[in-house]
């Protein structure tokens, strides 16, 4: 089997003397696109927050191609690749549509293709929108920006935290259609997803949570609705 | 006539009052900080102009030059030694300690320099004027002002045209996120307070040239500073600019009525604009 591009071991997370996450589990294959399932509090936003190092961990509860770094500061984890959308976008509201892009690579610039133009050529409308403030665009023109931003640093892995939160179907599918593009050129993708349909529909491989931690993990083929069901909301059949 | 050369007066003296609160202002606006022991920082820098000059035997316009870069270093040590430690969400930390460092160095000139009074001297410049139609204007005076106007130009451009002023803004917006775009807000903290600190040590030069200063002059200093901030609205370096001006010439009207009434009529100014616009005249429209 070959080595994972990213793999979590007995991962903890505390917030003071809460504890969020309770030993996660998962492993990210080089190109695969993996779904995070789970209601709300399962602790979904707490694991990208603490792969990313703005939650400070273990250094071996994490590891990147064999490389510990669940000890590294988000500027480090960003250096070796990793780049993530927020959840709820978290654009710069002083800054325009374009300084937001720009300064998803302004530490890294990665080898890839993404940069200013070709993001705009997958989102055109940014590009008309370039001088006015992030935050003075509709919710999805908005989350194209935040995931422009985090694709500028041209990251080995991509994580989306909730992408869809908030925003009408039509608009989620849009979105969604950029993301072939983005696997294309070479980008491995975590989706934090609520809508169960849509992480069924771009996932290689989906873990469900609940309650801090990991109750299901199979491929979209292999789940039933009832297994699915089950590990969201911890009832038993 | 006289009307006019008064409020050109007051004018060109509020480009002191802009210089002195330029880097309150960059401070303020990248880490909502207001830093206590600005006066005594343009104090500082007045005495290592002179430290310079002195000892080289240097014009006090090529002392400057020097001084930037020691004061640079000054401003981003203290960042990183000091302030950076206590920023956070409560604002009280950063203001006691800022008070106790203004202490700090007060008594530390006092112990190097005494408190004798001291000037830097820059020679003929002082008392040359240039006469512009009826109105005559000091040569220093005209050149403090315009310096502010370069100054505030200079942060402005920093601010809204660079990769660095980007960092800047998205680090004042908000600081978690930057981390995830590779950016160290204690750097970016730690780069603003020394270009602060150029900002503060052009202040001191025209400072020392303009009249006398000791080691006890910082805290007024940093009161006109404060003013001219929060007239101009926080956040906005033009406004501080506005600020200054405003200062100034409600100074000048006050003066020229009467001598007595100088400094009280620029403390009323303060007070007046607050009453009518509380968030200033120019606030940055987001906080
Ligand atoms: N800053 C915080 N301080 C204290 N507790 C927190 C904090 N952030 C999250 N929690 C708690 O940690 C648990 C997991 O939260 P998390 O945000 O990771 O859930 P989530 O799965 O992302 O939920 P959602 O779908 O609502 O975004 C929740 O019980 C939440 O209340
Ligand atoms: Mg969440």
């Amino acid at each position: 089997m070959t080595e994972p591009l990213l793999s979590t071991h007995g991962l903890k997370a505390h917030y003071g003397d809460f504890q969020a996450l309770f030993g996660v589990d998962i492993d990210i294959k080089q190109g695969e696109t993996i779904a995070i399932i789970g209601a709300n509090g399962a602790g979904k936003s707490t694991l990208m927050r603490a792969i990313t190092g703005l939650l400070k961990n273990e250094p071996d509860a994490i590891k990147l191609r064999g490389e510990s770094i669940g000890d590294l500061s988000a500027p480090e984890v960003l250096e070796r690749g990793i780049s993530m959308v927020p959840e709820g976008r978290r654009l710069f509201p002083s800054l325009t549509v374009e300084e937001n892009l720009l300064i998803g690579a302004h530490t890294r610039t990665g080898n890839g293709v993404w940069n200013l133009a070709s993001v705009y050529e997958v989102v055109p409308v940014l590009k008309d929108r370039r001088d006015h403030p992030g935050t003075a665009l509709s919710g999805g023109q908005q989350q194209m920006v935040a995931i422009g931003r985090a694709l500028m640093s041209n990251p080995d892995l991509l994580l989306c935290d909730e992408l869809s939160l908030g925003l009408a179907p039509v608009v989620i599918k849009e979105i969604y259609a950029s993301f072939p593009t983005i696997k294309e050129r070479g980008a491995s993708v975590v989706v934090v997803e609520q809508d169960i349909g849509q992480a069924m529909k771009v996932a290689d491989r989906v873990f469900c949570m609940m309650e801090g931690r990991v109750t299901l993990e199979g491929t979209p083929e292999e789940l039933s609705r009832e297994e699915i069901h089950n590990a969201y909301f911890g009832v038993s059949a | 006539m006289i009307l006019v050369d008064t409020l050109i007066q007051g004018i060109l003296l509020g480009g002191l009052y802009a210089l002195f609160a330029a880097g309150l202002s960059l401070v303020f606006g990248v880490m909502r900080l207001v830093n206590l022991a600005h006066g005594d920082l343009i104090a500082l820098a007045a005495f290592v102009i002179l430290s310079i000059g002195t000892a080289l035997n240097l014009s006090p316009f090529v002392a400057v030059i020097l001084a930037f870069p020691i004061m640079f270093a000054v401003g981003w040590g203290l960042q990183t030694c000091l302030l950076n430690h206590v920023l956070g969400d409560d604002i009280l930390p950063p203001l006691l300690v800022t008070f106790g460092l203004s202490v700090v160095i007060q008594n530390g000139l006092l112990e190097i320099f005494t408190a004798d009074s001291q000037k830097l001297t820059a020679g003929a410049i002082e008392v040359q004027s240039l006469a512009l139609g009826p109105i005559t204007v000091g040569v220093t005076p005209l050149l403090t002002f315009v310096s502010s106007v370069l100054v505030i130009f200079a942060l402005n451009q920093i601010f809204y045209r660079t990769r660095l002023g980007r960092a800047f803004r998205a680090t004042s917006d908000d600081s978690e996120t930057v981390g995830l775009m590779g950016i160290r807000p204690n750097n970016v903290f730690a780069v603003a307070t020394g270009i602060a600190m150029v900002a503060a040590t052009i202040a001191a030069l025209y400072l020392g040239i303009r009249a006398n200063f000791d080691p006890s002059i910082g805290p007024a200093r940093l009161l006109y500073a404060f003013e001219a901030v929060i007239i101009g609205g926080l956040g906005s370096l033009w406004g501080t600019l506005a600020g200054g001006v405003i200062i100034g010439v409600a100074q000048a009207l006050g003066a020229s009525i009467n001598p007595e009434w100088q400094i009280l009529s620029g403390h009323i100014a303060f007070v007046v604009v607050l009453l009518v616009r509380p968030r200033g005249l120019f606030p940055r429209s987001k906080d």
